[in-house]
């Protein structure tokens, strides 16, 4: 990036002058602006969790009960369908839930037995830690391929990467994720097959963590690498064909500036709108891949609230997603109008 | 304030924040060296147990690692003392219970063991403000209390022969548990302290269960010093972590495990259980209600092909129950499949097969709707495989699958594939699923079955503490079964386990239907030795 402060001018971009924008106000107010549209949309969003949970056919009480439900008499059964509150109409125990949320006391979650904050206390970093590092994967590899495919477009990269790409959007992540135990850990032996640490340990180690992250951070990266492999693919051939790239070569720059510099400089820009329209897919994807990895993330905590209709839990993670799909949305704006100097971040 | 300068700090500031998360995720080492020797085991099991507090049911069963009861099972299921020193002295025709307690023995955290800790495990368990699912285990309980603090005394609302089988209940810590925290969703839950062979070191929720021995524990100190239990849905997956030699042991389907029968280095252990499935037939439907189709249904299936074909021959054919190498089994209540003979009886009742060969009886058709709760493919192929052996004699059931809340409302009028079974005495399971008091509580007598002799006897056979008596009310009870059976049952399934042949003495207990980390080969992990 380090011509970039020279290079727009000379490649004919827009003649915006750089270099002087005002960026922390604008970015602020944008920041601002999006913060207080949170709130209507994280209302909406936990109330249709409850209004959902409580049309579901699922009881709240059988799930809870697990096996012992179907043993209990039904004075237990009604006495817990007492003590788990879940008797009343659903906008009351959204409206019970959401003043406790503002006074940071999320509610109990009946299927784990344990207060919310405690289960997303146990569980979020180690989700964090997974989609990061397996939206870097998908970025990288994305970003490194898509560029060689669309160099020589039609070539036998091309076609390789092209193909594969297609036959991976396919693909359910926990598909590719027994593919990838199966290789790895069973045919070659050389990454465990899951959990965070060996099994036979509890000790977590820099170099264990990372053998251990691996295999699901790749298989959850890879499950996301098609769909930035053909947004750069596309963005990067079609500015190859502009008039900035045949100036540049009119001009004699190195075929590596033209590249780097120019062609995918603009073929990003769509990749950016495609970092904030993922993060749904990444979260999605990181479900299955946990289970399938028994990754002790958020994963199997939404798995067991959505089934056991756990209120509390479900209402929590929901507003969880909501929040890192929003904070995506807000991320790639950002980036965007970093990128994209015609773009204004008042206007967003 | 430049473009490029936001760039820089946007991503130093990113970098930073994926660094500070990966350091507070790290947690500081609390043992050291990996799996592989003798003294330490890794098993691989598909369910996760949602508490291990025994006052929210954790360890009913018995095996809780963590705790003890006041009584337990040995290998051959007859009770022995643990936290008490004896067996209980039954009194007043059976209605008083008293436990000497063991003296000496103190919970992991240093707090010594008195019958405090009883009185307030029971006590709470029973307490209406606790969610615990199973405290109709303990329904028999009028009171509990302490006679000093080395003695414990129930008194029972009933006479109840089998209630000793249930003080096998982990006994909580009441310096810890009852502390003023909540039963329900305290810390207790994920950090219990008990007395048991074992201390839990760490619980991932998800992923595994870590337990190191108890150095003071007063049954001695465990050989197998750390035992950790993955938790691994995937019947698959859990097969290939077993073979990359990352567990030492699994539950496995008897198709998965049937690869290793032949490998010297592991041994497959097939638990003998009560764990049936059988099919109600309701009282309140007309068909399944009439006498002859119940017993037709009885004859037509073909128990022998179900275990060979759905369990792979890991298990036998149910008639009721009591699994039929029980003790408690009434010799000669077995049903050879006999389809003549079940036509015979449809025929004689008047059921005549009409046009498309399914038979009709006064304008009714011989057809009702069996249920199966969805995604239990153990319980589908039973329904499927009974849906087509009762077709063969006329009989037109219909398999459908369903969640619990769809299938309950329906079961006064259809019929299911229920699964069941504890072993311990035959009145855990013929009581509720026969007895005409019953009816309509929960899932229990589903069929409806209402017979007053069946409920004389049953009542005689909890009430009698003789053995001889118990054993004459319980067999009546079976062949009254096969005169009007109101359910089919069709197989009692072995639990299929694959070990490492690194120990030696393993055995397997006769094991229930609900079967957590206290199943299994491991299910006394701490008396193993190595074979070395």
């Amino acid at each position: 990036m380090t011509q970039t402060q020279s290079e727009p001018a000379a490649a004919g971009g827009p003649p915006v002058p750089r270099g002087r924008r005002r960026l922390w106000g604008p970015a602020a107010r944008l920041t601002g602006r999006r913060l207080l549209a949170a709130v209507p949309v994280l209302a909406a969003v936990t109330f249709g969790v409850f209004a959902v949970a409580a049309a579901s056919p699922f009881d709240p009480v059988q799930q809870y009960a697990g096996g012992g439900g179907l043993t209990a008499s039904q004075d237990t059964l009604d006495q817990l369908r007492h003590n788990l509150g879940v008797d009343g109409p659903f906008p009351e125990r959204w409206w019970h839930w959401v003043t406790g949320a503002l006074t940071g006391d999320l509610g109990d979650s009946t299927a784990l037995r344990q207060p919310v904050a405690q289960v997303i206390g146990e569980r979020l970093g180690w989700s964090v830690l997974l989609c990061a590092v397996g939206f870097a994967v998908a970025l990288v590899l994305g970003t490194v391929l898509g560029v060689a495919a669309a160099r020589r477009r039609g070539g036998m990269l091309d076609r390789c990467v092209t193909s594969v790409s297609y036959a991976l959007e396919a693909a359910p992540p926990f598909w590719i994720g027994l593919l990838g135990i199966w290789l790895f850990a069973v045919r070659l032996d050389v990454l465990p097959a899951g959990g965070l640490t060996d099994t036979g340990t509890d000790a977590v180690t820099a170099g264990g963590l990372l053998s251990h992250l691996a295999l699901p951070a790749l298989v959850l990266g890879v499950s996301q690498v098609p769909w930035f492999l053909l947004y750069v693919r596309q963005g990067v051939a079609d500015a190859l064909e502009e008039d900035p790239v045949r100036g540049a070569r009119a001009r004699g720059l190195s075929e590596r500036t033209v590249l780097f510099g120019h062609a995918l400089r603009s073929g990003l820009l769509p990749v950016l709108t495609l970092v904030g329209s993922r993060v749904p897919e990444l979260i999605t994807g990181a479900l299955l891949v946990e289970t399938v990895f028994s990754w002790p993330g958020i994963a199997s905590a939404t798995v067991k609230a959505a089934t056991a209709t756990d209120f509390s839990l479900l209402a929590a993670l929901t507003a969880l997603a909501t929040v890192a799909v929003l904070a995506g949305n807000l991320l790639a704006d950002l980036l965007y109008g970093l990128a994209d100097p015609r773009v204004a971040w008042e206007e967003m | 304030m430049t473009a490029r300068t936001v760039r820089t700090t946007t991503a130093a500031a990113a970098a930073v924040a994926v660094l500070a998360g990966a350091a507070a995720c790290s947690k500081p080492s609390d043992s050291g060296g990996s799996g592989g020797g003798t003294d330490a085991v890794t098993i691989g099991v598909a369910q996760e147990p949602e508490t291990l507090s025994p006052l929210l049911g954790y360890g009913r069963e018995g095996n809780s690692k963590i705790f003890d009861g006041l009584l337990r099972h040995d290998a051959q299921m007859r009770l022995e003392p643990a936290l008490a020193t004896k067996l209980p002295e039954v009194t007043d025709g059976g209605k008083t219970y008293t436990y000497s307690l063991r003296k000496g023995v103190k919970f992991s955290d240093g707090k010594p063991f008195t019958s405090k800790d009883v009185v307030f495990t029971y006590r709470t368990v029973l307490d209406k403000k606790t969610n615990n699912p199973y405290k109709d285990d303990l329904a028999a309980i009028d009171q509990v209390r302490a006679d000093g603090p080395h003695k414990v005394v129930f008194t029972l609302k009933y006479p109840y022969a089998a209630f000793a089988e249930r003080t096998i209940l982990p006994i909580a810590s009441q310096a810890d548990a009852g502390s003023g925290q909540d039963v329900n969703n305290g810390p207790y839950n994920t950090r219990p302290v008990g007395t048991g062979p074992y201390v839990l070191s760490s619980w991932r929720k998800g992923e595994k269960l870590s337990f190191k021995a108890n150095p003071h524990y007063w049954g001695g100190k465990p050989k197998v010093k750390r035992f950790t239990v993955a938790v691994i849905e995937d019947d698959d997956v859990r097969a290939t972590r077993l073979r990359s030699g990352d567990l030492d042991a699994a539950i496995l389907p008897p198709n998965l495990a049937k690869p290793y029968e032949k490998d010297d280095d592991k041994r497959v252990f097939e638990a003998k259980t009560t764990d049936y499935r059988a099919v109600s037939l309701p009282s309140g439907n007309p068909v399944t209600g009439d006498k002859a189709v119940r017993r037709a249904l009885d004859l037509a299936v073909d128990r022998d092909s179900m275990v060979k074909s759905i369990l792979n021959g890991a298990g036998k054919p149910a008639y009721g129950p009591v699994p039929s190498d029980s003790p408690w089994f009434a010799k000669g209540t077995e049903r050879a499949h006999d389809l003549g003979e079940a036509k015979k009886i449809l025929d004689a009742a008047g059921w005549k097969p009409g046009k498309d060969g399914i038979r009709v009886k006064d304008g009714k058709r011989a057809a009702f709707k069996l249920w199966y709760f969805s995604g239990d493919k153990l319980r589908k192929d039973h329904a499927l495989a009974y849906a087509s052996d009762a077709k063969k004699a006329g009989i037109d059931v219909k398999v459908q699958a369903g969640s619990r809340e769809v299938i309950r409302p329906k079961l006064d009028h259809d019929s299911m594939l229920l699964g069941n079974g504890f072993p311990p005495d035959p009145d855990f399971d013929l009581f509720p699923a026969l007895h005409s008091s019953q009816i309509g509580s929960g899932w229990n007598n589903v069929a409806s079955y209402d017979d007053e002799k069946v409920d004389e006897e049953l009542d005689a056979g909890r009430r009698t503490s003789d053995e001889k008596a118990r054993h004459k009310a319980y067999d009546t009870v079976q062949r009254e079964l096969r005169k009007n059976p109101p359910y089919t049952f069709l197989t009692t399934i072995d639990h299929v386990y694959v070990v490492d042949d690194k120990w030696k003495g393993l055995t397997t207990q006769i094991e229930p239907h609900d079967h957590g980390i206290g199943a299994g080969p491991w299910w006394n992990v701490q008396d193993w030795q190595p074979k070395k």
